[in-house]
């Protein structure tokens, strides 16, 4: 073999809040107790994944100025929850999504140096960026980031974060009980940022933890988004999992590294991705339309709909055909707390798009739903999900998949021990993990690598 | 029964929904002892090896584990073996200092601590019946993000959970944030130096009633699971805090369910009136720090005065009296070991709180003269960890129940359940009904 094969990272998605998340299954669990958590974490590490994976909303949506009933609703706090499955796992990385725009650098940095200490160098950060003055509602300074300076928010946050993980280098805990010494430099911890963003002095509290800081993920599309993955990211959470768009972006963001001095493995691709699995193919595909069925109720399909039309439409048939009014094209949306009614832009092209579609195919209103929304991403006996995966990977889709369930907690133990068994035995994952730390698994370098190498080398 | 140690369970507390707590935290007023005498509560607080500052410097000290789960872990199952109420662990925005209210620089004593909510539930999981109580700061952090915090610890440890409410006057604490300045006070008894504590302290009482709302702000039912109309959730049962107050506004709900206690023990510290008008209003524990019955009786009729004033007064309020503690077999071992950390600190400690020295007898003796001035616990702070606290779980408490003073077994499975705290009815539920 020439071209030794690329190794697959896989990671465990926690069932989340939209309508991918089966709540009605009888085999749906809570989403809210610690031991659905527990047994998810379990099995992703039962099956060597890289790490488990926690979104985060801070506010509860609405639509039509009302809380949102249709989806699973609630979860717990983030840092807590990864804290707890630290107790319960020694190997899986642990990776939560948290707000640069509700949260302060200095505690923040805090909490993940505290949970990468606690958890022997597992964590990793998910940053993500929001300005609605809908979540700012729930805290103390309100709304008060403009959508554009978002990212500007973001950026500095981070390296404002940076700033605070490398403010202690690693070896100032001396700890000599003999002489008296417990910091063998009294200035550790300390650190001055000015910008435009944060205006910050003072001593980090948290020592240096075992990964030196905690990886970073970055989840945005957008042209922002995709220049802050490449400039300062270890990975992104992509929502580009079909072969062709997999690899345009897999181009496109590996493509903008060299300009920061970075090399392509220093960033990888980590689309969300959906399976359904059957005893062959066909039974899988049946079984794929079931849940896409559960997925989308009538109720449902009428909700999804308003997110285009940005009307109340509670007065049509799901099972009728769409409607002839036009979408109300307004910045003020029906549905609050969402990024995914963002995506339409230009609803009335939409509106039009979906009626052709609805016309053509003899679809109602659910159908349409059911058949325009998010299909499963794999599909298929374990064999082909195992090869389908593989395949992706190997021909530069993405550098593995972070698995979403619809089930809580048991979605992914099929998975786990039909077609990780597989994809072992193919030497594309491996049979056991060779690190401790989360940069062990993804073969991301820690970050004093270099200035460890430069002192050897000199 | 001491006063207000264990209230019959409150007509307007709820019934516990079958779905969510199965268990004993229902038992207040039925709390059994087969004593006359009321038992004590007993809490420690934990910080870094201890309290003293050169505590680090013994031998049982693992002063290089400070920074893993596993110190901690092994500190709280020995506290879980005595039977403990709860732990608190310390902790700050800022690095410990030697001075009131500014940092040093000095490299003689532990500096640095992790973040005391993800110590609590990094250990929760491996612990069963000790309540978990990690300090949070009110002046620099949002109240929604500590709410779902503790809710979480709460569903973590199956009803274990509660919050320490600590306020920080340091004016380079408040640089870390960059949000406020808070200007240098010199000493508390200025008229400028009581203005900002009692601002802080507000905003604490404020912090804590926008916790508790958003724990209440979904009910216990809320989530219906009905296949039939499609809906996971009873949004009628989900309610916005309608909190205005002077400091912030928030809107809710919380993201997170109402936890598993309803609402976890809320706990402070308190040295003077305007600390103890917050225990008063919001806390379910208040530490204070007299240094004899005397002292004791006054503060606890001070804090029993200022809950009636706001309206608490048929509610259970413990109020547990803080100690430093050096204990050893010999009271001349406890008083040399005292005096060797002195020496190594390189000046005898200090502390607000009263400093004991002896064997766990006479500590005993000690608590039960103290409780005569209306304390219904104690919450310990061991000089050294690695040393004071095996000798309060391992001599201390079988003293107390030689006397009958302290539990023989955990006698229920939550926070509030061990501290004979009814599983409080959700204020918006309330309203509603």
């Amino acid at each position: 073999m020439t071209n030794p094969l690329k190794q697959i990272h896989l990671a465990a998605h926690f069932p989340g809040v939209n309508n991918t998340t089966v709540w009605s299954d009888p085999a749906a669990g809570s989403h809210i107790e610690f031991s659905s958590f527990a047994h998810f974490a379990r099995t992703a590490e039962r099956a060597k994944f890289d790490f488990l994976f926690l979104a985060e909303g801070l506010r509860l949506r609405e639509q039509g100025g009302k809380i949102y009933d249709l989806d699973v609703v609630g979860r717990p706090d983030t840092f807590t929850v990864l804290a707890a499955l630290a107790a319960v796992t020694d190997r899986l990385g642990l990776t939560g999504t948290i707000n640069s725009t509700f949260n302060e650098p200095y505690e923040v940095a805090r909490q993940f140096a505290s949970l990468d200490h606690l958890s022997g160098g597992r964590a990793a950060w998910n940053v993500v960026t929001s300005w609605d003055a809908f979540t700012g509602e729930n805290f103390r300074r309100g709304g008060f980031l403009p959508q554009d300076e978002r990212y500007s928010r973001a950026k500095e946050f981070l390296a404002t974060a940076h700033e605070l993980f490398d403010s202690w280098r690693g070896d100032e805990i001396l700890a000599d009980q003999a002489t008296g010494t417990f910091l063998s430099d009294a200035k550790a911890g300390a650190f001055v940022h000015q910008g435009q963003q944060f205006d910050i002095h003072g001593r980090f509290n948290a020592p240096r933890s075992p990964q030196g800081r905690p990886v970073i993920f970055q989840a945005g599309d957008s042209e922002e988004g995709r220049e802050f993955a490449a400039s300062s990211a270890d990975a992104i959470f992509s929502r580009y999992a079909t072969l062709k768009e997999g690899q345009a972006f897999y181009t496109d963001v590996k493509g903008r590294l060299a300009k920061y001095g970075r090399r392509p493995d220093q960033l990888l691709i980590l689309p969300a991705a959906t399976v359904v699995l059957g005893d062959t193919d066909e039974e899988a595909a049946d079984l794929a339309r079931e849940v896409r069925r559960q997925q989308v109720s009538g109720a449902t399909a009428i909700k999804h709909l308003e997110f285009v039309w940005n009307r109340d439409l509670s007065a049509y048939d799901p099972e009728g055909p769409l409607p002839d009014i036009d979408p109300v094209v307004s910045e003020d949306h029906i549905s609050r707390g969402r990024a995914q009614v963002r995506m339409y832009r230009d609803p009335i092209a939409i509106a039009r798009e979906w009626r052709e579609l609805a016309a053509a195919n003899n679809w109602s209103i659910r159908e349409l739903v059911i058949n325009t929304g998010n299909r499963q991403t794999f599909v298929g006996s374990p064999a082909t999900v195992a090869r389908t995966i593989n395949d992706f990977v190997q021909a530069d889709a993405s550098d593995g998949f972070i698995l979403v369930p619809h089930i809580t907690p048991g979605g992914l133990d099929g998975f786990a021990d039909k077609v990780v068994p597989l994809l072992q035995e193919q030497g594309v994952f491996r049979a056991d993990y060779e690190g401790a730390t989360l940069r062990d698994h993804l073969g991301l370098a820690h970050p004093d690598a270099a200035t460890t190498a430069e002192r050897a080398a000199s | 029964m001491g006063p207000g140690l264990i209230l019959p369970r409150s007509p307007a507390a709820d019934a516990c929904p079958a779905s969510r707590c199965s268990r004993t935290d229902i038992q207040e007023g039925t709390h059994v002892s087969s004593t006359s005498a009321p038992s004590l509560h007993l809490a420690v607080a934990l910080d870094g090896t201890g309290w003293h500052p050169a505590s680090w410097r013994e031998p049982v000290a693992r002063p290089r584990d400070l920074f893993t789960a596993g110190y901690w872990a092994d500190l709280v199952a020995e506290a879980e073996r005595g039977l403990l109420d709860f732990v608190t662990i310390e902790d700050g925005l800022g690095p410990q200092s030697s001075r009131f209210l500014e940092p040093d620089d000095r490299t003689d004593q532990v500096r640095g601590r992790l973040d005391a909510v993800l110590i609590a539930s990094r250990i929760a999981p491996l612990t069963r019946h000790i309540g978990v109580v990690p300090t949070v700061v009110s002046t620099h952090t949002e109240p929604f993000h500590i709410s779902k915090a503790i809710a979480t610890l709460d569903y973590v440890s199956t009803g274990r959970a509660g919050l320490r409410v600590q306020i920080t006057a340091r004016p380079n604490e408040a640089a870390h944030f960059g949000r406020r300045t808070i200007p240098l006070i010199d000493a508390y008894d200025s008229p400028s130096a009581r203005e900002l504590v009692t601002e802080l302290f507000d905003e604490a009482a404020e912090y804590v009633e926008v916790v508790r709302r958003l724990w209440d702000s979904w009910e216990d039912d809320a989530e219906i699971r009905d296949a039939a109309t499609g809906r996971f959730v009873d949004r009628d049962k989900l309610h916005y805090t309608g909190f205005e107050g002077r400091h912030f506004s928030i809107k809710g709900p919380s993201i997170t369910p109402r936890p598993p206690q309803g609402q976890p023990v809320v706990t402070a510290l308190a040295h003077d009136t305007v600390p103890y008008r917050l225990v008063a209003r919001q806390a379910d524990v208040g530490y204070v720090t007299p240094h004899d019955t005397e002292q004791a009786r006054a503060i606890v009729a001070e804090i029993r005065a200022e809950q009636a004033a706001a309206g608490r007064a048929g509610q259970t309020l413990h109020v547990f009296g803080d100690l430093v503690v050096f204990l050893d077999e010999d009271p001349a071992q406890a008083a040399a070991r005292r005096e060797r950390l002195d020496v190594l600190a390189g000046e005898p400690y200090t502390s607000d709180a009263r400093i004991f020295t002896g064997t766990p007898a006479q500590l005993a003796d000690f608590l039960q003269e103290l409780r005569e001035g209306g304390l219904s616990g104690f919450r310990l702070r061991p000089a050294v960890a690695g040393h004071d606290l095996p000798q309060i779980t391992r001599h201390l408490v079988p003293e107390l129940q030689r006397r009958g003073l302290f539990r023989q077994a955990y006698e229920a499975d939550t926070l509030r359940g061990l501290l004979g705290l009814a599983r409080p009815a959700n204020r918006y539920a309330a309203a509603v009904a």
